[in-house]
């Protein structure tokens, strides 16, 4: 484990007992990833990418194997407010304006009215819905509403941000905006980002570095360091550069049969 | 447009608007009036098979119909009463009877005003069904924090509803008048008991409503049970406690009907029931429970008007 490392697994295994016999979620995962990457978990569902996730964030428990996040158990990095989650689905309670939204884990952390309206003002206008704080969920567009939750979780200026399959129901156009808008998020805000997918152009696009995984058992079949440039604008996506990466991505998963049943 | 058209166009416009009004009330009314009309007229007509043969026996068998039917839709002490009937006695006994008058220098409630008769009904109503919903939600509070409390308070509860509550508010009253209480208490008691069992359904239902992404969010916060009851499920299950509470508020008022009959309460709806049917009186019973459907109604009424507001306060869709 290297002395920056945020997030460190070691021979990390998580079976879950079910009635047709136990499954691998997860078998002798090892990974670091020190502070400030962009980390894409890419693979077919079933690989344990959002399970790996979700030991991370605490919300699972490891059957074997080792994992620290800022050097502390997950439990004890969940209370520390180590990290923010961004679903599948934006999960704004409707009941809420967006504001009242993002002000949810501030209330439940117990800050002062003033600094709640502060922060709540910072990460409005991070994440562009400046005028947007006093609707309703409902009144926002689908990629809208994702932003609102990606501010939410921003919201207490976590260290690391969770991020499980965050654009997976958006369709193709606002997919695209949303990751240019997260790269330039990532590089004002320099926070750690895990970030599940299973595009490989999204994980190649937005990444410092592609963990590739493969299903039953759960596990890591590759490690992918890109060295594209920190800037990147969409149009990177036709360099041979890219393409070389994408490839190595496309690779790795056909070395896990992830594409038999995928 | 020719220069000849009669109307300049904002008089059109107007014309259209008063039409998409008109438009608009006659499909409000229309599907409604539709069914009140029908039930009027089996109405009528079944006072005749149902008053025929009083007429006959005072008048003979040789009725010819043109003589039988405005017979039977006038006769004084009808076995079915006509609808016009059961609405003379409803204004005669509510608008133009006070229900307060003075007796022995005191202003006490008027027993021939129906209006008194449903306050005697509707307060015991009313608390029965306050008592009866918090009680609900701390039940439905209990079970969904404790296995236990699912495990035995449930089946309690449903088995308490499979009691017909004829059987039960007799026990209950005699029993609470031994004691020496009367009046409003023992009545609101059975309210409660009937309302409170909607609540605790729909509420349960309600507070286990959040899906598990929502309790998930919670649990990254690391938001205490109590945090999670407030920020979460409560306002999470309010729409399944509005349905539960007009299930609830109508059981309450069956419940302090109910609670009248037994120990031959003197005011209430129910009493006027029971009076009616002692002395054959059909225009005493009519009005008594058309008075009781319209006191559900806007009991009812007022619930979805609340459900309303709040829900729309909440972020609802208009």
């Amino acid at each position: 484990m290297s002395v920056h490392s945020v997030i460190s697994a070691h021979a990390l295994d998580l079976t879950f007992q079910t009635n047709d016999g136990p499954v691998h979620a997860l078998k002798g995962v090892d990974l670091d990833i020190t502070a400030g990457e962009f980390v894409s978990f890419i693979g077919p569902s079933g690989c344990g990418k959002t399970t790996f996730l979700r030991v991370v964030a605490a919300l699972e428990h490891p059957t074997g194997g080792e994992i620290t996040v800022n050097g502390m158990s997950p439990d004890e990095a969940r209370k520390a407010r180590a990290y923010g989650y961004v679903f599948q689905a934006a999960g704004l309670y409707p009941w809420r304006t967006i504001e009242r939204n993002i002000k949810l884990p501030l209330e439940i952390m117990g800050m002062g009215q003033a600094e709640q309206e502060n922060r709540v003002k910072n990460v409005l206008q991070l994440v562009d819905l400046e005028d947007f704080g006093k609707k309703f969920p409902w009144q926002l567009s689908g990629g809208m509403q994702q932003r609102a939750s990606i501010a939410r979780a921003l919201a207490f200026d976590a260290d690391i941000l969770l991020m499980d399959e965050p654009f997976g129901a958006l369709d193709e156009i606002v997919r695209d905006h949303l990751n240019a808008e997260l790269l330039k998020l990532w590089s004002a805000t320099g926070k750690t980002i895990g970030f599940v997918t299973h595009s490989i152009p999204e994980a190649v696009y937005l990444s410092t570095k592609i963990v590739v995984m493969s299903p039953r058992p759960g596990r890591i079949t590759d490690v992918i360091d890109s060295d594209l440039p920190k800037e990147r604008p969409l149009e990177i996506r036709d360099t041979p550069e890219f393409q070389a990466i994408a490839h190595r991505v496309r690779e790795g998963l056909r070395a896990g049969h992830a594409y038999e049943d995928g | 447009m020719s220069e000849a058209s009669s109307l300049s166009q904002p008089q059109a416009q107007d014309i259209c608007a008063i039409c998409l009004i008109v438009r608009r009330v006659f499909d409000a009314v229309a599907p409604i009036g539709t069914v009140l009309g029908v039930i009027v007229l089996v109405w009528y007509l079944a006072c005749i098979p149902m008053n025929r043969a009083w007429i006959e026996d005072r008048a003979g068998a040789s009725q010819t119909l043109a003589e039988l039917i405005p017979a039977v839709w006038q006769q004084g002490s009808p076995v079915l009463p006509a609808p016009h009937q059961v609405g003379g006695a409803l204004w005669e006994t509510t608008i133009a009877e006070p229900p307060l008058r003075e007796r022995r220098g005191e202003l006490r409630g008027n027993p021939r005003s129906l209006i008194f008769h449903a306050y005697q009904t509707l307060a015991p109503t009313l608390l029965g069904f306050l008592v009866g919903t918090f009680a609900g939600m701390a039940l439905a509070t209990g079970i969904i924090h404790s296995r236990a409390m699912d495990l035995s308070v449930m089946p309690w509860a449903i088995a308490s509803q499979m009691v017909p509550i004829l059987a039960i508010a007799p026990m209950v009253i005699v029993v609470l008048s031994s004691l020496g209480v009367t009046g409003l208490f023992p009545k609101a008691l059975i309210s409660s008991y009937l309302s409170f069992f909607p609540v605790v359904v729909g509420m349960v239902k309600g507070l286990r409503s959040p899906s598990p992404m929502d309790m998930d969010l919670m649990r990254t916060y690391s938001a205490s049970a109590a945090q999670i009851f407030w920020k979460l499920r409560l306002p999470a299950s309010l729409p399944f406690l509005f349905a539960s509470l007009k299930v609830g508020i109508a059981a309450a008022l069956v419940g302090a009907i109910v609670a009248e009959l037994p120990t031959g309460a003197r005011f209430g709806l129910g009493a006027r029931l029971l009076t009616g049917s002692y002395y054959s009186d059909t225009l005493m019973i009519w009005s008594a429970l058309f008075m009781a459907a319209i006191c559900a109604a806007l009991l009812v009424g007022g619930l979805g008007l609340m459900e309303r507001i709040m829900l729309r306060r909440m972020g609802a869709r208009a």
